[in-house]
């Protein structure tokens, strides 16, 4: 059936939040208002919960191809839109690397075949993330790569990472800069501090971070390119992409979940689920985040997903693999730890979860809006439960979130108007 | 009280820790008396695992165990074999497959005996793990100081070297600091690590101000990969900025002791005279090793039978 | 519970010497005889019996006390690290007979315990065995070749004998008996 009604719910606008109908004809959202007529209809009751405009996350590892036991397109689309997410956008460190069109092309169509949420690839900035020679952006947007990055290693060349930055503004291709400072990374694990003394593990600076940020703001600047900051962990870091876009500098900036709800306290029990790149920082930082939400230094919240097999995490805390798997609890953790907590409101999350990754990267959606795309995502925001790996649909079951209450429960997933997710037959 | 394993100081109360010196007294006697062995660990069996050289540590688990009649196997993995060959708990599960009581582990990273620990049956001593703990150099460390001085309280233990990476640094701290005794530490800024203040300890600016009044002086072995690594610009002027020489002693109480958890750099960390001196307790820390590591070794297995000690 | 005095001091006067008097004509003269005393009271009785033999034959026999504490048989079962002294005698025991000496002989563990802290130390001809007193109630096949008294007792009776060197007095008493 091509023509489905959402009744009765709370529908999440930038403005604001309405109560209202949606109905979806032929992908679309044909209208939304009070009442709507909707004869032939297929009828969601929808009362009691919250329509989002589908969630967007413009930063996962979906591992395929070449790391299949970690994560393949079809678990990690099924993990998504559990999530919630109707659109996801994987990162190119995956074997071969994603740096050419022929693996940006397999990726679309594996995707398609899959049919659950949209996939939309990064290509590499360098071939093979070696971070010397630039990769064919242009071929590989036209295969259908929406940005660049070396995610997962930083671009420690700061001519090459010049030159990737002019060149993709070119095709107006985004580079996203995972900002590391591998010198000064120099083996570490944990954030350097208190914490990485008590537990002996080697730290890692919050300069190693912040380093790379400065320098990529200054390329931005000097070149009036665009920069978008992956996944920022530190308190400077925040004050950094503050002061430039105060500056006019055309800087944006994603965080996830689990920097603005964990503090590296966690890291002593030397639980290897809590081993991420960048590092979870302190008290400190976690305020300065929660803060740069709030007044839009950072325009946007990213998973990072990065699913592991057990056994990469049941090993000794250095040896462990960087990443947590995070897609299945992203909305919650953001809901109850940002909307219930004061921080922002509904529609300000639909903002940095939906609506500014469309904006930053140009895909569709982001927006309940007549005439618009239907991806749409319903949540009962008033139940609470137990976050449990072992519910997890990702391959990935290493979070450090297993046992946390939280609130926010994805009810339904809609992509192009077609029900990808429901929860409620439980 | 003290519980499966013992995987630091940490982890570790006030009141164990005076339990395992208690009762090492009573080993320190058996070892200095010749006296026979006793029988508490006979047919059970003690393993080191070891992913570190080490002769003295080893080698005094090895002596603790067999005065204690166990028998003692040991494997000695290399460094690299952590990265490639069977991971760390099955090689866990295959000792407990063996039916080992205890199994003491040395590894280069931080938090490898808590994985150990986590999945096997038998009990865990952490013989050194990375920048972490190493337990029971502290316990002999802390047997030598109760030894001369009685009490730990009002007592001022001054560190030297490098505390970065030092464990014997952090469980020196750990426990001192439940003991009731003050901890200075001192070293060039490039081997002190982030935060080790809120740790209890307090940092000095000088080593006069380290050593002042110091009942303990303890030097901590400098690794060459160290100035390699560029912490610091070469052995000579580490030792002359803070290593410890014969003068600097002047600045210490009268009756300060002097201890080092060994191999000494000579030269280094401390000179000759300082550690061939008469209140130097290098060697004497050696045999309490084995008297605690013998405690430590009879109070985990005492705890597996579930016995209780008379009297 | 009232005590009952079985031995004072005059009777284990007597008795010591009697027992002196025993040995050296059991061993057919002083020649091959040392004296091992269980610690510590054992020691003593050793003691005494020496001082006596020198009296009344002219010559000092061997003595020492021996340390049982690294010997009993319920270290492990009851996990303790006793306080054990090393035991040095002095004298070799090789070849020679030696007179075990302690105070009560209950269950015969601490005899076989010093039995085995004696093959320690060298390999005797012979050992035997002296107590002052044997209350019953063996738990080894250990059985005493010079006896002071013969108490049997009930496992609820207690025996305490007291030694001038320890309490200042020589007396042996028991506690616990029924009433008749």
């Amino acid at each position: 059936m091509n023509k489905r009604i959402l009744r009765g719910g709370t529908l999440v606008m930038p403005q604001g939040c309405k109560k209202g109908d949606v109905l979806i004809e032929n992908g679309k959202i044909a209208a939304i208002g009070d009442a709507v007529a909707a004869d032939g209809a297929e009828v969601i009751d929808v009362s009691g919960l919250h329509v989002f405009p589908g969630l967007i996350d413009m930063h996962v590892h979906l591992r395929e191809p070449g790391f299949e036991y970690k994560e393949d397109i079809a678990s990690g689309s099924a993990a998504a839109v559990r999530g919630g997410f109707t659109q996801i956008c994987c990162m190119p460190n995956t074997d071969p690397v994603c740096d050419n069109a022929a693996v940006v092309g397999y990726i679309v169509s594996r995707a398609k075949e899959v049919g659950l949420c949209k996939v939309r690839p990064i290509g590499a900035i360098t071939a093979g993330e070696e971070g010397q020679q630039l990769a064919e952006i242009g071929k590989m947007q036209k295969a259908g790569a929406v940005a660049i990055s070396d995610d997962g290693k930083p671009v420690m060349n700061s001519r090459v990472m010049r030159l990737a930055m002019e060149y993709a503004s070119d095709f107006n291709m985004l580079c996203l800069s995972h900002c590391e400072d591998k010198n000064l990374v120099d083996g570490g694990v944990v954030n350097e501090g208190y914490n990485s003394t008590l537990a002996g593990l080697k730290g890692i600076s919050r300069a190693a971070e912040e380093i790379m940020v400065a320098r990529d703001i200054i390329l931005a600047e000097t070149l009036g390119t665009r920069i978008h900051i992956c996944h920022v962990s530190t308190k400077g870091a925040v004050q950094l992409i503050r002061e430039a876009k105060a500056r006019g500098v055309r800087v944006t900036a994603e965080t996830c979940p689990h920097y603005f709800t964990l503090t590296d306290d966690a890291v002593v029990s030397f639980d290897a689920n809590t081993k991420v790149n960048p590092p979870l920082r302190e008290a400190e930082d976690v305020a300065a985040i929660k803060q740069g939400l709030k007044d839009g230094t950072l325009d946007c919240i990213v998973t990072d997903h990065a699913p592991h097999h057990a056994d990469e995490k049941n090993v000794e805390y250095n040896l462990a693999a960087f990443g947590i798997s995070g897609i299945e609890t992203s909305f919650a953790l953001s809901y109850t730890n940002l909307v219930k907590s004061g921080i922002l409101t509904l529609s300000r999350l639909a903002e940095k979860m939906s609506g500014a990754p469309a904006r930053i990267l140009g895909l569709s959606g982001g927006e309940l809006k007549e005439g618009g795309v239907a991806d749409i995502t319903v949540a009962d925001l008033s139940k609470e439960y137990t976050i449990d790996s072992k519910d997890f649909l990702s391959k990935g079951k290493n979070t450090p979130f297993t046992g946390t209450k939280v609130f926010g429960k994805i009810q339904y997933t809609i992509v192009d108007g077609q029900v990808k997710f429901s929860d409620v037959i439980k | 009280m003290l519980g499966k394993d013992l995987l630091g100081m940490y982890e570790t109360s006030a009141e164990d820790i005076v339990t395992i010196l208690d009762t090492a007294v009573g080993m320190k006697k058996l070892l200095t008396q010749n006296l026979k062995k006793l029988p508490h660990l006979q047919g059970r069996t003690v393993t080191t695992l070891f992913y570190e050289n080490s002769t003295r540590t080893r080698c005094s688990f090895e002596l603790a165990a067999k005065y204690l009649g166990a028998g003692t196997v040991n494997i000695s993995a290399s460094s690299s074999s952590v990265q490639k060959g069977e991971t760390l708990i099955d090689t866990g599960y295959t000792l407990d497959a063996m039916k080992n009581d205890v199994i003491v582990i040395r590894h280069p990273m931080g938090g490898a005996p808590h994985l150990l620990a986590k999945h096997v049956k038998a009990s865990v001593i952490n013989g050194g793990d990375g920048m972490n703990e190493h337990p029971t150099q502290a316990l002999l460390d802390f047997y030598t100081m109760r030894e001369k001085f009685g009490s730990f309280h009002g007592l001022k233990v001054a560190i030297l070297g490098d505390i970065k990476h030092s464990r014997v640094a952090k469980s020196n701290l750990f426990g001192l600091k439940k003991l009731g005794a003050e901890v200075v530490l001192y070293s060039p800024a490039t081997l002190m690590p982030q935060g080790i203040e809120r740790l209890g300890a307090k940092v000095a600016r000088s080593k006069q101000e380290t050593l002042s009044g110091a009942n303990v002086v303890m030097g901590l072995r400098i690794q060459l990969e160290r100035m390699q690594g560029g912490l610091f610009p070469s052995l000579s002027e580490y030792n002359q900025f803070y290593g410890v020489q014969e003068s600097d002693l002047a600045y210490a109480d009268k009756d300060c002791i002097v201890m080092h958890p060994g191999p000494v750099n000579r030269g280094v960390e401390l000179t000759s005279d300082v550690i061939d001196a008469g209140n130097s307790k290098i060697t004497e820390q050696v045999l309490n090793g084995v008297a605690v590591r013998m405690a430590v070794l009879f109070l985990l297995v005492k705890n597996r039978q579930g016995g209780e000690v008379r009297e | 519970m009232a005590e009952h005095i079985l031995m004072d001091s005059a009777a284990i006067g007597r008795t010591l010497t009697r027992l002196s008097h025993e040995i050296v004509e059991k061993e057919k003269g002083t020649d091959k005889i040392c004296l091992i005393g269980i610690k510590r009271r054992g020691e003593i009785v050793a003691r005494r019996i020496q001082a006596l033999i020198e009296k009344f034959y002219g010559k000092q026999v061997p003595c020492a006390g021996i340390d049982i504490g690294l010997y009993r048989d319920d270290l492990v079962s009851v996990f303790f690290v006793p306080d054990a002294q090393a035991n040095e005698l002095g004298f070799s025991v090789d070849g020679k007979n030696v007179v075990l000496c302690d105070d009560v002989l209950h269950t015969g563990r601490s005899v076989r315990a010093a039995i085995e802290a004696i093959f320690d130390l060298g390999r005797p001809a012979k050992i035997s065995l002296l107590v002052l007193c044997d209350r019953g109630g063996k738990e080894m096949p250990i059985s005493p070749d010079f006896v002071g008294k013969n108490v049997p007792t009930s496992a609820k009776e207690f025996i305490d004998v007291r030694l001038r060197e320890i309490e200042g007095e020589d007396s042996l008493g028991i506690t616990g008996k029924t009433e008749e």
